[in-house]
C-alpha cells in the first residue's frame, strides 16, 4: 500500500498533474466526481475527503449526511483525453476511483463499489475469483432538441453517406483512447441497427471491469461530444430496431483453474458451472430490476430482437438468457457463461455483484440445472413454455420490482440501505411513468375512441 | 553506491571539489597495489585517473586496472590540455577523458553517461531497453521519450520484466514477485495486466512483452540492446 501511495504522489509531481478527479458512482450507476489539487491528494489517500453525501442519489441517510471518498490508489490513471486536448501547457488531469466510507472509516453501505467488493470477498472466501467481459452496445445520435426524436447518424434520411464514416471514426477513436488508458478492447464493430455500435472488452476481475464500464461510458460520450454528436447507452432508443444490451461473459477461477471447465465433459462445462448457471437462472427474475433498471429497459426485452425474454439457457441459441459459448478445443481457460439480460445503462457494480451472488447460491445449495432450451423460444406459445417449465423474465419495471422485493438474496447482496433506497426510487419512477399519456395512446385511441 | 577509485593520492583539489559537489563517493589510491587492497567488496564503481604530466604513473595505473581479471570500468581519464597528443594509441586505457579544470557539470555529465553505458553507479535507478526507459526514482516510464500513463501495478510489472530482459517468467513467479502473496486474483491477473500493458505500449511496441506458450512471459530478446532506440 505504501509504495502505491508513493507511486501516485510521485507521478502527480513528475507529470505536472494539476487536478485529480475523484470518481465514484451513485446507486443508479451515474458517474460522480469532484476534483482536488495535488496538495490535497496526500491527505485524501491517507484519510479520504469528506463531502456531503445527501446530494448523491442513494447516499442520503437520516442521521449523518457526511461521508468520505477514499481513493483506491490501484486505479490512479492520467487521463489521455484531457492531457491531449485541453491542456496546451502540458499539464495533465488524473482520475482515481474511490470507495465511499463512513466518517469512522467503515465501508459506507450505500456505495455500489463496496457492494461488489463484499460479494467478491465472499467468493474469495470460498476460493474463487470472478471475471467479467461485457459487450457494450450503444448508439450515436445527431444533437437535436432534447424532446425531439433521436436522429441516427447513418440512418440515411437526414445525412449523406459520409456521415456513416463519422460514427465508425468516433468508435475507432474511442477504442484507441481506451487502449491508451490500458483498457484492452477485444473488438469493436458496427451493430445491426442504424448508428449502433459495439465495444467488446477483454475479461478482467469484476471490480476493475465495473470501473472500466464506467470509464468506457464516459470516454465514449466525451469523444462524441467533441464532434458535436452524442452517444447514448439507453437500452431502446429507437422502436422497431434492436436495442442496446450489455451481454456479459462471466467466469469463475479457483486459483489458476477455470472452475467452469471440465475437460471430461462433452461441452467442457463442469458440474460447478452447471450449478452456477442454475443459480443465475433461479434468481434471474429477482435481479432483473437491477440488471435492467429503467422503464425503457423493458422495451428492449421483447420478442424478436435477440434479447432474452425467458428464463432459459443453451449452448448456442441467442434467444436464451444464459448462453454457454463452446470453448475452442484446448482452450479450457476460456469456458464461460454469457448473461444476456443486462443493458449498458445498468449499474455495473450492482449487476456483477448480483450475478455472482445468484451463481454462488446455486453452487452452495447444489441447484439442479434444467435441460437446455433447444428450440427458438420466441416461437413457442405461452402454453408450450409453461409445459417445458420455462418462466418469463419480468416484462416491466413494475414486475421486476415485485420480484426483487421478495428476494432475500438481493436484499442480502445489496445490503438493506441500497435495497430499500433502490426499491423506493424505482417505484417512484414507475409511478411517474404511469401518469404519462404516450404518443402510442394518442395515435391509437384519440380518433378511434 | 560504491566509491570511485581516484588517483593520485592525494588528488588535486580541483578534482575532489568536483566529485564532492557531484556527490560521488570516492577513495584515493597511490598505486595498483593499493587499489587492490582498498577495493570495496562489490568492486569499485569506476575510476577517475589523473594522467599527470610529470610521469607515466597515471597511464601505468590505467593499464593495470584494465588488465585485471575483470577490467575496471568505467574509467575517466583527466588530462592537461597539452597532453591530448599522449592519448593516441592509448584509447583502450580509458572510457572517456576530461581536461583538468572542467566544470562540475561537465564531469558529472561525463560520469553519468559512463555509468549509464555500463549500467552502474548512481544511474542504476534508470532502466533503458530500446525505446523504453524507466526511471525507478520517479516511477516514470517513457517510450521514445513519450511518457506512458501506467497504473501502479502496470508499472511494477513492467519494471520487473524490464529489469530481467530475455528471461522467461511463469505467471506464478510474476504473481509472487510483483504482486506479493497478499493478492488473490490468481495467475489470470498476470495475463490481464500484460494485456493492459501491451495496449498502452501500442501496437508497435506490444511485442516487447512476448508470450512464451504454456510457460509465461518474456520481456525483450535475450540480449540487452542498450541505446538501440531513441
Amino acid at each position: 500500500m505504501q509504495s502505491q501511495r508513493e507511486y501516485v504522489l510521485r507521478t502527480v509531481e513528475e507529470r505536472g498533474v494539476r487536478f485529480v478527479q475523484l470518481w465514484f458512482t451513485d446507486v443508479l450507476g451515474t458517474p460522480k466526481s469532484f476534483a482536488i489539487t495535488p496538495a490535497e491528494l496526500e491527505n485524501a489517500l491517507d484519510e479520504g475527503m469528506t463531502f456531503d453525501g445527501s446530494a448523491i442519489d442513494g447516499f442520503s441517510r437520516v442521521q449523518e449526511s457526511d461521508v468520505l471518498a477514499k481513493p483506491d490508489p490501484k486505479t490512479f490513471q492520467i487521463l489521455p483525453l484531457r492531457s491531449r486536448h485541453s491542456d496546451p501547457d502540458g499539464s495533465s488531469v488524473a482520475r482515481v476511483f474511490c470507495d465511499i466510507l463512513n466518517l469512522d472509516g467503515s465501508p459506507f453501505e450505500g456505495c455500489p463499489r463496496q457492494v461488489l467488493r463484499r460479494s467478491l470477498e465472499r467468493a474469495h472466501g470460498l476460493g474463487y475469483s470472478f471475471y467479467a467481459a461485457p459487450e457494450i452496445e450503444y448508439f450515436y445520435f445527431a444533437s437535436s432538441d432534447p424532446g425531439g426524436p433521436p436522429k441516427p447518424l447513418d440512418g440515411g434520411s437526414y445525412f449523406e453517406l459520409t456521415v456513416a464514416d463519422l460514427a465508425s471514426d468516433l468508435r475507432k477513436r474511442t477504442v484507441l483512447t481506451l487502449e491508451d488508458m490500458g483498457i484492452p478492447v477485444e473488438y469493436s464493430q458496427h451493430e445491426d441497427a442504424p448508428s449502433q455500435h459495439e465495444i467488446d472488452l477483454r475479461y478482467t476481475d469484476a471490480l476493475t471491469m465495473a470501473d472500466t464500464v464506467m470509464t468506457v461510458r464516459l470516454v465514449t460520450k466525451e469523444i462524441a461530444q467533441q464532434e458535436g454528436v452524442y452517444a447514448s447507452f439507453m437500452p431502446k432508443p429507437l422502436a422497431g430496431v434492436q436495442g442496446s444490451g450489455m451481454h456479459t461473459h462471466f467466469s469463475l477461477f479457483e486459483g489458476d483453474k477455470n472452475a467452469f471447465n471440465d475437460p471430461g465433459d462433452e461441452h467442457g462445462l463442469s458440474a460447478l458451472g452447471r450449478q452456477f448457471i442454475a443459480g443465475v437462472l433461479e434468481h434471474a427474475p429477482e435481479i432483473t430490476a437491477v440488471t435492467n433498471q429503467w422503464v425503457n429497459s423493458y422495451k428492449r426485452l421483447v420478442i424478436g430482437y435477440e434479447a432474452p425474454v425467458h428464463v432459459s439457457w443453451a449452448y448456442n441459441n441467442r434467444s436464451a438468457l444464459v448462453r454457454v459459448p463452446i470453448a475452442k478445443r484446448g482452450r479450457s481457460e476460456s469456458t464461460r457463461i454469457e448473461y444476456r439480460a443486462p443493458d449498458p445503462a445498468c449499474n455495473p457494480y450492482l449487476t456483477f455483484a448480483l450475478v455472482l451472488a445468484a451463481g454462488l447460491r446455486g453452487v452452495e445449495l447444489g441447484y439442479e440445472l434444467p435441460p437446455e432450451a433447444s428450440s427458438n423460444l420466441y416461437s413457442l406459445t405461452p402454453e408450450e413454455l409453461a409445459s417445458e417449465g420455462i418462466r418469463p423474465l419480468p416484462s416491466s419495471l413494475a414486475d421486476a420490482l415485485t420480484a426483487m422485493e421478495g428476494s432475500e438474496l438481493v436484499a442480502e447482496t445489496l445490503g438493506e440501505h441500497v435495497f430499500e433506497w433502490f426499491l423506493r426510487n424505482k417505484r417512484a419512477e414507475w409511478a411517474a411513468y404511469k401518469r404519462e399519456v404516450t404518443p402510442f395512446e394518442i395515435a391509437r385511441y384519440l380518433p378511434a375512441l | 553506491m560504491d566509491p570511485l577509485l581516484v588517483f593520485p593520492d592525494p588528488p588535486p583539489e580541483w578534482l575532489t571539489g568536483v566529485l564532492d559537489a557531484a556527490a560521488y563517493p570516492w577513495r584515493a589510491v597511490a598505486d595498483a597495489n593499493m587499489a587492490g587492497r582498498l577495493e570495496p567488496e562489490d568492486g569499485w564503481a569506476g575510476a577517475v585517473v589523473v594522467a599527470g604530466s610529470e610521469s607515466d604513473a597515471g597511464f601505468l595505473l590505467c593499464r593495470a586496472l584494465r588488465k585485471r581479471e575483470s577490467a575496471l570500468a568505467p574509467l575517466l581519464l583527466v588530462v592537461e590540455k597539452g597532453q591530448l597528443g599522449e592519448l593516441e594509441l592509448r584509447e583502450d586505457l580509458f572510457d572517456d577523458f576530461v581536461v583538468a579544470g572542467a566544470s562540475v557539470a561537465e564531469v558529472e555529465a561525463r560520469l553519468a553517461h559512463l555509468f549509464w553505458r555500463t549500467g552502474r553507479g548512481k544511474q542504476h535507478d534508470l532502466i533503458v531497453y530500446g525505446p523504453l526507459a524507466l526511471n525507478l526514482e520517479t516511477y516514470q516510464a517513457a517510450l521514445s521519450g513519450r511518457p506512458l500513463d501506467l497504473t501502479f501495478m502496470e508499472y511494477e510489472l513492467l519494471r520487473f520484466l524490464a529489469a530481467h530482459p530475455g528471461k522467461v517468467f511463469t505467471r506464478e513467479v510474476l504473481l509472487s514477485r510483483v504482486w506479493g502473496y497478499e493478492y488473490f486474483g490468481g495467475a489470470r491477473t498476470v495475463d490481464v495486466h500484460v494485456r493492459r500493458l501491451r495496449a498502452k505500449l501500442g501496437e508497435e511496441h506490444a511485442h516487447l512483452i512476448e508470450t512464451v506458450r504454456s510457460v509465461g512471459y518474456r520481456f525483450g530478446s535475450v540480449r540487452w540492446l542498450p541505446g538501440s532506440g531513441s
